[in-house]
């Protein structure tokens, strides 16, 4: 049954019975994270997305270091999503410098952020997510029975990082990023060579778009607001030209983050809970087709057009078709950007620092990627602020999961509840490493 | 000691990290698939395989010790394993986050967290030898898949595989790469660290980082020197040796003696 707005519908369980569902360690995320829920008299009293991901003080350690170690060290925050880590850092320190890139420099940090969008998405599809949808615990389980679309899945996360390793030699930690440009620009022979791997690939990346619709999805319309970058001339990526915008009406520039999106902690988690005007919102691949889609190609929108799936769409179970839909974009975007690519004389552009508050935001695979630096004269770091998207998609999951739960029935036996809960929460890819490394919190207490 | 299974049983496990080092398992692509076959894999969080108790041959671990709880867990982990690998720069010298026992750890969590009561958090981030015998070092910030599949196919032959210890700067010669440090005068790491990267750094016009720590016999106080002449500062010179390997015994002595300097200069 599709549930309303906020609506706390209480459904009333079969028996007058307490049941606790205790996921100790939730599988196929990144990080560590677990699951309570308690259920009294057939409704949801306590219900607690843990993350005990140890903290490991970025923001601390990123005090006393030049700005030019940054890209370095903030990459280390995620092994999944380093590219996002990177741009929205030198994004940041180019802005408050006043350093012009080139469009080239643009145009290839665009590419190298669509392979770790077609890697992360690639991964979190055909690993993560997709055995929820066919009935396995894990994808090698998955491949004994769909060996073909774990194979396509598993060689487009290959594409991914070949893209990443292009522009950063490996893809973790790549070591190619600085800011003012890259250290290498990649010679013509290897990127010909790949483009035409990507374009070979695209085929199978509409295929995926294809089959992934084809899941079996709950009908679960929830009332939520989407939030994401957005640019006046193509999906929104990264930083140049863009603006935070949500379907509740908000627009807003980068630096002005802090005063409508305000993070707390509470104590079941070592990561931050953010909500938007005092409510949780979704930040990631669905909210970002939800508020951009005509600015996706047109070959994608042709094909989620004959998917039967509309967008935008009000239901959470989308997103892992949105994030097959930014798999065939990805794709799509890298060959057009690398078609006619020429060697230029240099990779990057002088960059002269000032002091100052540097503000940074990029659109990582599971959604924006807010960072907020001090710099001194010497080009110091003396603060700095990262707020990843798992933590800002945190308390949605909980308002989710609360909702989707009730739906089902909460009269269902625990297992059921427990494999419905756990699906829930992988429809966001929640990435437990980045969430888990905060300095600044608000403390709410009673 | 060698493995008699039929089937090898694996098993990976995440401490205090970034994921990086798993994910060199999950981008094997196709020899993902042959790995599942080679192998039974008993437990892999990530990859939604959970058996928390089950005895292995080869456990991998990703992460270093930096709660109460990990403590523990990794004796648990030793002794349901045959082998026991650590699986790159968290697990083999307590990673980047290690940066924080150098501070006051303790108030620094406090200083962090202003509700530190709900955070479980040592002072300390450590490596997975300092509190359980280990089999096998794999170093790298991340590791790659080589040094995976060529370690669990080593282990299946059943002998301990081969692992370099040369110098970046061998790597550099090997492979024609243009030396950053005698041709631009960019620092460079690569004379005291861990070759098994391919040398990407100086292949990529910049100078290593040292993500694979530290080499065998290094010479880190002529590479501090060479760095004093190019003009680098004592605060300069000590975040280069305090960086992804910090608490490697090495970087971290001499990091700490240019930190120093730095501070009774001043």
């Amino acid at each position: 049954m599709p549930l309303g707005k906020n609506t706390k519908t209480k459904i009333k369980a079969m028996s007058d019975k307490t049941i606790n569902i205790n996921v100790p360690v939730l599988a196929r995320v990144e990080g560590e994270g677990a699951l309570d829920i308690r259920i009294e008299d057939g409704s949801i009293i306590d219900l607690k997305l843990r993350i005990f991901e140890p903290p490991r003080l970025f923001e601390k350690f990123l005090g006393g270091r030049h700005y030019t170690e940054v890209p370095d060290i903030v990459t280390r925050i995620c092994g999944i999503c380093p590219v996002a880590y990177q741009m929205s850092a030198v994004y940041a320190f180019e802005k408050l410098f006043g350093t012009q890139i080139t469009p080239w420099i643009n145009a290839m940090r665009r590419v190298f952020y669509c392979g770790e969008w077609i890697e992360s998405h690639a991964l979190h599809i055909h690993l993560l997510a997709a055995p929820d949808f066919l009935g396995f615990t894990n994808a090698p389980a998955m491949a004994q029975q769909f060996p073909a679309e774990v194979r396509r899945g598993l060689k487009l996360q290959g594409l991914g990082n070949e893209l990443i390793k292009l522009f950063g030699a490996r893809s973790v930690n790549p070591v190619g990023v600085k800011v003012g440009g890259f250290h290498k620009a990649p010679n013509e022979a290897d990127v010909a060579a790949l483009v035409e791997r990507l374009r070979a690939a695209l085929p199978e990346a509409k295929a995926l778009l294809e089959w992934v619709a084809t899941f079996d999805f709950p009908a679960r319309e929830q009332a939520f607001t989407s939030v994401s970058l957005q640019h006046p001339a193509e999906y929104p990526i990264n930083m140049p030209g863009t603006q935070l915008i949500s379907d509740a009406g908000h627009q807003l520039e980068i630096n002005a983050y802090e005063t409508y999106f305000k993070e707390s902690q509470v104590p079941h988690s070592t990561a931050l809970h953010s909500h938007l005007d005092g409510k949780p919102y979704l930040a990631g691949p669905l909210a970002r087709i939800n508020l951009n889609y005509e600015q996706l190609h047109d070959e994608v929108k042709q094909a989620l057009t004959s998917t039967n799936i509309a967008f935008p769409s009000n239901n959470p179970y989308h997103n892992i078709v949105a994030r097959a839909a930014e798999v065939y974009y990805g794709l799509l975007e890298a060959v057009r950007l690398l078609e006619d690519y020429q060697r230029p004389g240099r990779a990057a552009v002088e960059v002269t620092p000032k002091p100052g508050t540097a503000y940074g935001c990029t659109e990582a695979p599971r959604g924006l990627l807010w960072h907020r630096y001090e710099i001194d004269n010497d080009g110091i770091i003396t603060f700095a602020k990262l707020v990843p998207p798992t933590s800002q998609n945190q308390a949605r999951i909980e308002e989710d999961l609360r909702l989707s739960l009730e739906a089902l029935g909460l009269d269902n036996d625990e297992v059921t509840l427990r494999q419905h809960a756990e699906q829930v929460i992988r429809n966001y890819d929640p990435c437990i490493s980045c969430a888990t490394h905060f300095l600044d919190l608000t403390v709410t207490r009673n | 000691m060698r493995i008699t299974n039929n089937k090898p049983t694996v098993a990976v496990h995440k401490f205090t990290s970034c994921d990086g080092c798993q994910l060199a398992i999950l981008n094997l692509e196709e020899a993902l698939l042959t790995l599942t076959q080679l192998v039974d894999i008993k437990n892999f969080a990530e990859a939604g395989i959970l058996d928390d108790n089950a005895q292995v041959d080869i456990a991998f671990i990703e992460g270093s010790i930096s709660t109460p709880r990990e403590m523990a867990h990794v004796k648990k982990i030793r002794e349901q394993s045959q082998y026991l690998i650590a699986m790159g720069a968290c697990a083999t010298s307590g990673g980047i986050q290690a940066l924080r026992n150098m501070q006051d750890g303790e108030a620094w969590i406090n200083a962090i967290y202003a509700s530190p009561e709900h955070i479980e958090s040592l002072a300390t981030s450590t490596a997975l030898a300092d509190h359980v015998r280990i089999d096998l070092e794999l170093w790298g910030c991340p590791v790659s898949s080589e040094q995976i599949t060529t370690t669990i196919r080593a282990l299946l032959f059943g002998v301990l595989p081969k692992i370099e210890h040369d110098k970046v700067c061998l790597e550099c010669k090997r492979s024609q790469a243009v030396c950053v440090m005698v041709s631009r005068g960019e620092p460079c790491m690569g004379p005291v660290t861990n070759t098994g990267c391919g040398a990407l750094c100086p292949q990529f016009g910049r100078g290593c980082y040292a993500c694979y720590g530290p080499a065998e016999n290094p010479n880190p106080n002529a590479l501090a020197n060479r760095f004093e002449g190019l003009g680098m500062t004592a605060t300069e010179i000590s975040h280069n040796f305090l960086f992804i390997n910090n608490n490697a015994p090495v970087f971290h002595a001499i990091g700490e003696k240019y930190k120093n300097k730095d501070q009774s200069d001043e």
